[in-house]
């Protein structure tokens, strides 16, 4: 325990103190479990998120190979179906039970443990502290508690799919009745019960994270650190914290009310229900209610997804551009609208769920005003780009390659976000097409654009480049590949959800196209292992960081030794003297000033 | 066994692969990281320009490749206004596309690093931001005007004069009613409901219901340009009609009862000829997720003459009638006040 008070001392007194000699002594002490379980350290935790995140990712994305096989080819019977999924898939054809409890599990675990807790909780933990020059984050404790909240409730959904009536299987909106009532689905039994439950340990993980980030922003900035010189990434996750933090505890009511529906005799979502050969007795609640509270964290979720990947490609596109960001301020005002009016857009998933035309016209107009600063940081991207020096790290890469998702995806958003044109299009493959592009793909490609450029801080060795390229080049064609002529077929009227298609007059058209996908979705699902091998060897094998500053960075984690220890400097916290994005001429020949480096003689701050 | 291979094969190609990488970065430390760099640099500039062609070389054979495959085009009156926002939305969404996509993949070509040029320090105007902000802020303004207009026509009151249809999902199937020559559809309550001989809890102390029509398979019968209302319920979880050709869509929540109303405008005889296919359907699918059945949750609409769907009514016996042939012997007329200012579209 004595190294954990070296650290709080450090934390709380770091401006009056020298030179920790005996810093690396403690780290050295620190026992294995300490120092990589159950430890407080704000980088260990995100790298905890992180390979977490990862392994998440790999079976959500095993369970979406799955079901495109169905997909792709309903006809067919695969070995490998059976080999996983034993009696769901009897001969090698899938049970309709199993499909849709593969889509429910693909769609929570990839929009909650993947790019909300691998994503945020892996770079808010890693570059908050080391970007705005803290030795931690405000509590450490609660930090370590945020992660191990979020492994139980991994621990709990990755169990369900092990329970004899399968896991939760209404769609990873699990709207009731039918999340409801057992009878009404095999999936809506104890498989519901344990999805509640862990999506119930998930908030407060997320919550405990969030309230830690925001207050470690507000007040542990290091000297000189004013809001407005801080990085994009970082006021974007401050965002996000409050985002989350305003948003999932209504989740969590929303949970908890299904949950006494369920076994309680309550009736918040029930009414008037005939099912499985007799009448409920349920009366005066109303299924809508579930889907208000849903989608009230539901809608600022997707951002919650987006703003971290938006802070962390503005912070690489800079970088890599040898250029300020273009539009700091307008960046961090956008910021600010699309964090109010998330609040504010969440019932245009409801279009069609027979709401008042009045407060669906409302809802209109406020989402598609939500284009306008989208449109800004999308031209903004482009003006830091314009004229730059542009290095393509494997990171800008991805940066770039998010820019193109973003736009892509955030443009069907206007016709989804258009009512009259929702109607239609509403749980069409155009919906699926419109958010995984726009917040599955391209927040995968700025969590990748992140790993690929913080990943030399993360373990002083740097990711192979050349697969880098490769993994590059074949997400980016492979996703538009999948996803681009989903459109056509929701414009087509072509539902989500669906089994099989070839009773369908109007669908079965789409047959060819549906392999098609499938085989770019498993060549695209490869790719990714490719990464993770990648990720994992590179951790041992990869090439030794030996500039501190590989990528000629101005922000403050390059500050640090290449492998910092538990306090992140070793000496004192560099006081700050410039903004972020001092991409210019040094008078030296370079071609960027630290945030570190005071101005000089006449200089002016930004 | 062959699985266990194959992950085998899989993990050997991985770890050649990054032999291989590792390798061409060993050249990159013996060439020298800067020449490196601006080799690596003029490469994928290049690869990103052929990127951005491959990208919209793609998108058009997409298009092609998609075009005959599409559905029909709209076969309802919101259908064609649904039609022509679409095209327009899709027209500023293409363009901002087009323009956004070029200037991206273009920068990374054009300015992509070589040697040591000096670097442009371009972090602000006023100017460029008020420009991109409010030409969106324009664009959206007209989006949802256009989309307003629309929405509140569709979901507007049904004209007078609308048939009316009842649609009701249950797991996994739907049921229609139609509210036979009084024009009205009776009460009903779902502690009524049972699968022999009342589906959807009709009241039958209620008159009205004595002439109702029940189509346990959910079939819809619709008239050429007369507007019809659908009322639609839900015996169980929440389902949605789905009605692609014309471009209509609500959900069908227990509890709560929701309308649209829309105007057919293509018989589906007449489809089947422009379309030239001998099989073509109007379809009606559940477009929310209700269970393990929720794909093959279909029903068939018809689009008819006045003149054939009258004829089709008259061959139609009311649900109650069916399910009580003792109370109705040989072909008795159908015992129900008729209230002719109701009576509207079964005018024979």
């Amino acid at each position: 325990m004595s190294n954990e008070a070296a650290i709080h001392t450090d934390v709380h007194t770091h401006d009056s103190h020298g030179h920790h000699d005996d810093h690396a002594h403690h780290e050295h002490k620190q026992h294995f479990i300490t120092k990589y379980i159950f430890s407080q350290d704000h980088k260990i935790i995100s790298r905890q998120f992180l390979i977490t995140g990862i392994f998440w990712a790999i079976v959500g994305g095993l369970m979406s190979v799955f079901f495109r096989l169905q997909l792709g080819f309903p006809e067919q019977t695969f070995k490998v179906l059976t080999m996983f999924l034993g009696d769901w898939a009897h001969g090698g054809k899938m049970d309709p039970e199993m499909y849709y409890g593969l889509i429910t599990i693909h769609g929570t675990v990839l929009v909650f443990f993947v790019l909300t807790g691998g994503l945020s909780g892996t770079f808010a933990n890693f570059l908050i502290p080391l970007q705005i020059g803290a030795r931690d984050m405000a509590s450490p404790f609660l930090n370590m508690l945020s992660y191990w909240f979020f492994a139980i409730a991994g621990v709990i959904m990755f169990s369900s799919l092990f329970i004899t009536t399968g896991p939760a299987s209404g769609g990873w909106t699990t709207y009731p009745p039918l999340s409801a009532l057992k009878e009404a689905s095999m999936g809506s039994g104890l498989g519901m019960d344990l999805w509640l439950v862990s999506m119930a340990l998930f908030v407060v993980s997320s919550l405990l994270g969030g309230l830690n980030y925001i207050v470690t922003i507000l007040n542990m900035r290091t000297k000189g650190m004013s809001m407005t010189r801080l990085p994009l990434t970082i006021w974007a996750l401050l965002f996000t914290a409050i985002l989350g933090v305003l948003s999932f505890p209504v989740l969590l009511s929303a949970a908890v009310l299904l949950l006494f529906d369920r076994h309680a005799g309550t009736s918040f979502y029930l009414s008037e229900i005939y099912v499985a050969g007799k009448a409920l007795p349920n009366v005066g609640g109303s299924p809508i209610l579930y889907q208000h509270l849903f989608w009230f964290l539901g809608h600022p979720e997707v951002y919650i997804i987006m703003l971290p990947a938006m802070g962390m490609a503005s912070e690489i596109l800079a970088t890599n551009s040898r250029k300020p960001i273009f539009g700091y301020f307008a960046m961090i005002l956008s910021l600010i609208g699309i964090t109010l009016l998330a609040f504010l857009v969440w019932a245009h998933h409801m279009f069609v769920t027979g709401m008042s035309p009045f407060l669906g016209g409302v809802f209109v107009l406020l989402t598609l005003l939500i284009a306008i600063p989208s449109a800004v940081k999308v031209f903004n991207w482009l003006t830091t780009i314009w004229k730059g020096n542009i290095r393509f790290t494997v990171g800008m890469c991805f940066a770039l390659g998010f820019v193109s998702l973003f736009i892509s995806g955030g443009l069907t958003g206007l016709f989804l976000g258009n009512s009259a044109l929702d109607i239609h299009l509403h749980d069409t493959y155009f919906v699926v097409a419109h958010f995984h592009i726009v917040m599955g793909i391209s927040a995968f490609f700025g969590m990748f654009a992140g790993i690929y450029h913080w990943f030399p801080k993360m373990y002083g060795r740097f990711m192979n480049n050349t697969m880098g390229y490769i993994h590059f080049f074949i997400t980016f064609v492979g996703s538009y590949v999948i996803f681009w002529p989903m459109h056509y077929e929701g414009v087509a009227g072509m539902p989500r959800r669906y089994y099989d298609f070839s009773n369908w007059e109007s669908f079965k058209q789409f047959g060819e196209l549906n392999q098609m996908i499938s085989i770019a979705a498993i060549i695209v699902f490869i790719a990714q292992l490719f990464f993770v091998f990648n990720y994992f060897v590179s951790i041992w094998k990869g090439k030794k960081v030996t500039d501190p500053n590989p990528w000629q960075s101005n922000t403050l984690e390059w500050t640090t030794p290449i492998k910092p220890g538990h306090g992140n400097w070793d000496g004192e916290i560099p006081e700050v003297h410039r903004w972020a994005y001092d991409y210019k001429d040094d008078g030296n020949g370079g071609d960027f000033i630290p945030q570190h480096i005071p101005l000089k003689e006449g200089e002016e701050s930004h | 066994m062959s699985g266990l291979m194959l992950v085998f094969l899989v993990v050997l190609i991985f770890v050649v692969l990054y032999q291989v990488a590792r390798s061409s970065e060993m050249v990159a430390q013996i060439q020298g990281e800067q020449q490196f760099d601006k080799k690596r640099n003029k490469i994928l500039g290049f690869s990103m320009l052929i990127l951005m062609i491959a990208f919209f070389v793609g998108i058009v054979w997409c298009h092609e490749y998609m075009l005959p495959l599409m559905g029909p085009e709209a076969a309802s009156n919101h259908g064609v206004q649904y039609d022509f926002m679409f095209k327009v939305t899709l027209w500023v969404t293409g363009i901002v596309f087009v323009l956004t996509q070029v200037l991206l993949f273009w920068f990374c070509f054009k300015y992509q690093r070589n040697g040591d040029k000096a670097p442009v320090f371009f972090a602000h105007s006023n100017k460029l931001e008020l420009i991109w902000t409010t030409v969106p802020a324009i664009a959206m303004a007209v989006l949802v005007a256009i989309g307003l207009k629309a929405w509140f026509t569709m979901t507007g009151e049904a004209p007078k004069g609308a048939m009316q249809i009842e649609i009701v999902g249950k797991q996994f199937n739907w049921i229609s009613r139609y509210p036979g020559p009084d024009g009205e559809l009776g009460k009903k309550y779902f502690l009524n409901i049972n699968d022999k001989d009342n589906l959807l809890g009709q009241d039958w102390k209620d008159k009205r219901n004595m002439d109702d029509i029940i189509i346990p398979n959910g079939e819809l019968r619709l008239v050429k340009d007369v507007p019809v209302e659908l009322i639609i319920g839900s015996r169980d979880v929440i389902h949605d009609v789905g009605l692609s050709h014309f471009r209509m869509k609500m959900d069908a929540v227990p509890g709560i009862t929701t309308r649209i109303w829309f105007t057919p405008t293509i018989t589906t005889a007449e489809m089947k000829m422009k379309t030239g296919n001998e099989n073509f359907v109007y379809e009606l699918s559940c477009d929310q997720m209700c269970g393990k059945g929720h794909y093959s949750m279909r029903a068939i609409v018809v689009v008819e003459t006045q003149a054939e769907h009258d004829k089709w009514l008259k061959e139609q016996k009311s649900y109650y009638v069916q399910n009580h042939p003792e109370e109705f012997p040989a072909e008795a007329p159908i015992v129900a006040p008729v209230d002719s200012s109701k009576k509207i579209t079964m005018n024979k």
